[in-house]
């Protein structure tokens, strides 16, 4: 086998664990964390400050 | 304990404002390169001001001081506040901050006294080039030590983005700095690569610096600040993740289009146009991710200039990542390569990507870093977006008819096989648009002047916020 076979056989492993990303990421089950991670970045309060129960809120938000 | 209740802001702020001390810097030197162009005697017979040295010191100033700062400052920001953890050290924050500092300073003084390893992008030598990879080294640290210290479960993609770039930046500046100091003093060295192994190694690094400095990491930006300022989440997470694996498996491949036509072999060229033409795909998947974050809020866009920016950023990227793929085929590119037209696109894709996403994310960062409700003048970011915009159009359209014209020109033969037109008739021709460019480029830099004295306002008399507060983890709620 030379190094050819190998840089072969590293592309089409590159190509299918692409797939398989495709496939997790797609799959039904992992909606509800993707949706939960979107979420939390609405979630985090930007003006909250120690001691501070909470600042003014910006304008527009 | 009192630390650990707290973000880390002073880095971020530091950075922030930098990247508008910068930008401002780095494009006045490309304003005046682009005057040189029109009046060479403006460099007064002084090597020093030669389009030669400043281009180089435009080029690094805009990549790696202006976009640098601004991705330093985004980075240090969304990490902590999507982990839910303060940087890991607050001193090594600090030495990337100052070490960052030095490494701009340096390149500002050694590129005009022509000080250079000549590799594009690469320009620095040595000395430098060693303390930017212990540099990067210790940006690393910093950052995927705070992730690994995160309260929350799920890494945030941004973050993704941001981990990528930090690895493959590093990756890129080690393999092709990789060179033989011969001199200390008089900071020379010679490449370890030879021939076309060393222009391929070059355009590797240089296509990469664009496809993981110039892409990836102000990906991750979009992806916080995008939905940030939109008040919506992003309109598809998990395209965002194939987004992100599928310009990781890409992007490496395309640097060969850079060297079409030259001694590299057929098929590398080919293979570099192949793997360009896919980069579309990931490229418009992530355009489309950010734009629609907007559906539903597309009324926000009238009144809110701060999307303004970052909704024209990615149309520009949409823009800058077709033309490159259609550039990259190689019958396009052999009417393309060597003139203005190249010079255009990059500029699409640096004017109108990457500084409005990064001013766009400033507008929206500075004033949460100060204490402030919003930037002191709204208008006059209003103002900045509108002279930004009209400097890119007519920087880009200009150099468009420059470049399809040069290219032309060059390739125009008679019927008995000479050059119909001498080389100085195609440079007579570009006169007129290099004029456009320029006033795109000083409107350009009017905007980022508007900026500075916006951000001047904002930032005077504020207060610097150092009590931003982590969340409590959830269960500890009293």
């Amino acid at each position: 086998m030379d190094i050819n076979d190998l840089r072969s056989i590293v592309t089409v492993l590159s190509f299918i664990t692409f797939i398989g990303i495709l496939a997790w990421a797609f799959s039904g089950r992992r909606k509800a964390a993707f949706d939960e991670a979107a979420r939390s970045l609405m979630e985090d309060d930007e003006f909250a400050r120690v001691n501070v129960k909470s600042a003014p809120k910006a304008a527009g938000h | 304990m009192e630390a650990q209740t707290t973000y880390n802001y002073k880095v971020v702020r530091q950075f922030a404002i930098m990247t508008v001390v910068w930008g401002i810097v780095g494009m006045l030197v490309g304003v005046i390169i682009a005057a040189e162009l029109i009046w060479p005697q403006m460099s007064f017979d002084l090597p020093w001001l030669t389009f030669g040295r400043l281009r180089p010191l435009h080029t690094n100033a805009v990549i790696f001081a202006f976009g640098g700062c601004g991705l330093f400052a985004a980075s240090y920001y969304v990490v902590q506040r999507t982990c839910h953890a303060r940087l890991i050290s607050d001193g090594l924050a600090a030495f990337t901050f100052w070490g960052w500092q030095v490494v701009i300073l340096a390149a500002a003084i050694t590129l005009p006294l022509g000080y250079t390893s000549s590799k594009e992008y690469a320009e620095l030598e040595w000395p430098i080039d060693i303390l930017i990879t212990v540099i990067w080294v210790v940006y690393a640290i910093v950052f995927f030590g705070t992730i690994m210290k995160r309260k929350t479960s799920h890494i945030y993609v941004a973050n993704w983005f941001f981990g990528a770039y930090i690895i493959t930046i590093a990756l890129l500046h080690i393999v092709n700095n990789a060179e033989l100091p011969v001199s200390f003093l008089g900071m020379k060295s010679y490449s370890a690569y030879a021939g076309v192994q060393d222009a391929m190694v070059q355009w590797w690094y240089g296509h990469n610096a664009v496809g993981f400095f110039l892409t990836t990491a102000f990906l991750g930006m979009m992806y916080y600040f995008v939905p940030k300022q939109a008040g919506r989440p992003v309109y598809s997470y998990r395209l965002s993740v194939v987004h992100f694996w599928a310009l990781i498996f890409t992007y490496m491949w395309a640097g060969p289009h850079h060297l079409h036509y030259t001694a590299l072999p057929d098929w590398t060229q080919s293979l570099g146009m192949v793997f360009s033409l896919i980069l579309l795909a990931p490229s418009w998947g992530g355009m489309i991710n950010g734009i629609m974050t907007l559906s539903g809020a597309w009324h926000k866009l009238r009144t809110d200039p701060i999307l303004k920016f970052l909704v024209t950023s990615l149309s520009f990227y949409g823009m800058s990542t077709f033309e490159g793929p259609m550039m990259s085929i190689k019958t396009v590119n052999a009417l393309s390569h060597y003139t203005d037209w190249t010079v255009g696109h990059v500029h699409s894709g640096a004017l109108g990507w990457v500084s409005m996403v990064t001013i766009g994310s400033m507008y929206y960062l500075i004033p949460r870093l100060f204490g402030r409700e919003q930037m002191h003048s709204i208008k006059l970011v209003t103002a900045h977006f509108w002279v930004a915009t009209i400097g890119v159009v007519l920087y880009i359209a200009a150099l468009w008819i420059s470049g399809v014209m040069q290219g032309l020109m060059w390739r125009a033969v008679n019927a008995d096989g000479t050059l119909t037109y001498s080389f100085a008739e195609a440079v007579k021709m570009v006169y007129p648009f290099y004029t456009i460019r320029l006033v795109g480029g000083v409107l350009f830099l009017t905007g980022m002047l508007i900026m500075a004295y916006n951000v001047y306002k904002t930032v005077a008399g504020s207060r610097a916020v150092d009590d931003a507060a982590i969340p409590a983890p959830a269960g500890a709620h009293a």
